[in-house]
């Protein structure tokens, strides 16, 4: 458990938010043209990483917005917060 | 084995006050080359390496365990073990693990404490009871023992339940599986570590994998911190850390690894002889030989290491147990702790080759793993001899999420996840 910045209402209880997963996953400008591998890769294969992650979250019991996180998953310690649309800060 | 068990070695040791026990397992350096490794020293590594010992003749191989053996989720979950799953494929997989239990306590020569306590899952709205009768006919369909009960059923099986019909999770009936139970979870990972040591397995402890060594697409070898150790097949058994041994090969898995957290109550008398699983409402609970209430609860929704979870997590849990068992209203909570879980899409496990020749991995098996611990490790075992899935883990390979053959078990089964 941990507290949460979001960008437009400031800080709120983790509760309050909903994990979005891995960040910057680009969605395939041509779907039709992707084999499966492709495929497999965009849809399940993840990074999972224990260290830095660039991650997506959802303020779901407050405003609603989605925004980016930069956190630390050996520690829960949250590095950078930033809107989305946003570019990612330098690590 | 050397120095076998029974009731004679136990009173030829209480004459020497217990003194001159010998070492269950060796504390060996690592040796240069092995013909496998298995990287994690949990149940289902040490299982995979004792299988590997026993049935396909392969004695020069190695456990390496970062920590100590069984520290890990191993140690940390519900023993709960139970076979009662909806898809053929996952039946098939579990209920080869059962079998394997009922007689695990003989074949090792080491008293894994297996208990066929039965497990009851519950259904607490219409969905439920719509799921969990149509597992139970598909379980019977594949041989698996498996009874819808009414509420007054579950009521008479397991008196403590609250069955009120106006409670916030009302119980409208549920499954039992009577050969289904619980185990001794560290008693299953010394077991199988004593076992295969005695056949000449190598469990090396304190020994963490830093890099996997590749020339063009095949494993050379491992760096430890033990050293560099070179083999042509390594297998990966390593839970919620599998994606960090995978990165370090240059392979994507697909998992997210998330905190499960468990925690048990003061010691009481026996009250509850059987495990009872509330999957909507994420409340497991059943009691340790030692008295304490085990209870499991559900998973944080983001990615972490960190082995602790949400407190709201476990608040959710126990509020649904209070409801459930009035009677439990005054107990204290003794523990809390969290495990590291690595969750598929499709909540089935992998146990298959990869793209790059003699890496396997056995990963996956999010929150339900422990059940699985014998037969994981028979079948990940003839996975690594055979460089061949066995038809029991066929359909769990890597590449069903390219295909899109998936095994989906998440919520189908009524499975806890």
């Amino acid at each position: 458990m941990f507290l949460i910045n979001c960008p437009y209402c400031g800080e709120r209880d983790q509760q309050e938010f909903k994990a979005g997963g891995e960040a910057h996953i680009e969605r395939p400008k041509q779907p039709t043209e992707l084999s499966d591998d492709e495929w497999a890769e965009f849809l399940f294969m993840r990074k999972n990483i224990k260290g830095v992650q660039f991650e997506r979250w959802n303020h779901a019991h407050g405003c609603r917005k989605w925004f980016n996180m930069v956190r630390d998953t050996s520690n829960d310690e949250i590095k950078a917060i930033y809107k989305m649309g946003e570019k990612p800060p330098a690590q | 084995m050397k120095n076998k068990y029974s009731v004679f070695s136990l009173i030829k040791n209480a004459l020497s006050y217990h003194e001159n026990w010998q070492r269950a397992w060796k504390d060996p350096a690592p040796k240069k080359e092995y013909d496998a490794v298995i990287v994690g020293g949990g149940g289902h590594g040490l299982a995979t390496a004792y299988y590997l010992a026993k049935k396909h003749n392969m004695n020069n191989i190695a456990v390496v365990e970062k920590g100590w053996i069984g520290g890990g989720n191993t140690g940390r979950n519900t023993t709960i073990i139970r076979s009662n799953y909806l898809w053929d494929a996952s039946a098939g997989l579990y209920d080869h693990a059962l079998k394997i239990w009922e007689s695990l306590s003989q074949e090792l020569n080491y008293n894994v404490m297996f208990s066929q306590r039965g497990v009851m899952n519950l259904a607490h709205n219409l969905q439920d009871v719509r799921d969990l009768k149509r597992r139970t006919h598909a379980n019977r369909l594949n041989g698996i023992d498996a009874v819808y009960l009414s509420t007054e059923e579950v009521k008479k099986f397991c008196p403590i339940i609250n069955t009120s019909p106006d409670i916030r999770y009302p119980v409208l009936g549920g499954t039992l599986q009577r050969r289904a139970g619980t185990a001794r979870h560290d008693a299953v990972a010394w077991g199988y570590a004593r076992a295969a040591d005695a056949m000449g397995v190598d469990i090396i402890q304190n020994c963490e994998v830093k890099g996997i060594k590749r020339n063009g697409d095949s494993v050379e070898g491992i760096e430890t911190t033990k050293g560099f150790i070179k083999t042509k097949k390594v297998g990966v058994v390593a839970a919620g850390h599998s994606s960090v041994i995978a990165n370090m090969a240059g392979l994507r898995l697909p998992l997210e690894s998330k905190p499960l957290q468990a925690l048990v109550s003061e010691p009481v008398k026996p009250i509850i002889d059987t495990v009872v699983m509330s999957n909507a409402v994420h409340a497991y609970v059943s009691q340790s030989d030692k008295g304490e209430l085990v209870i499991g609860a559900g998973t944080d929704d983001y990615v972490s290491y960190t082995q602790k979870g949400s407190h709201q997590i476990v608040e959710g849990t126990l509020n649904a147990i209070l409801e459930l068992y009035p009677i439990f209203s005054r107990m204290r909570m003794l523990r809390q702790w969290g495990g590291i879980v690595d969750i598929c899409p499709d909540a089935s496990p992998i146990l298959s080759k990869t793209s790059i020749k003699g890496l396997y991995f056995n990963c996956g098996w999010g929150t339900g793993g422990f059940k699985a611990t014998p037969g994981s490790g028979d079948l990940f075992a003839h996975t690594i001899a055979n460089d061949e899935p066995h038809k029991l883990n066929a359909a769990f390979n890597l590449n069903r999420f390219v295909s899109g053959d998936l095994v989906d078990e998440h919520g189908a089964a009524a499975v806890a996840h």
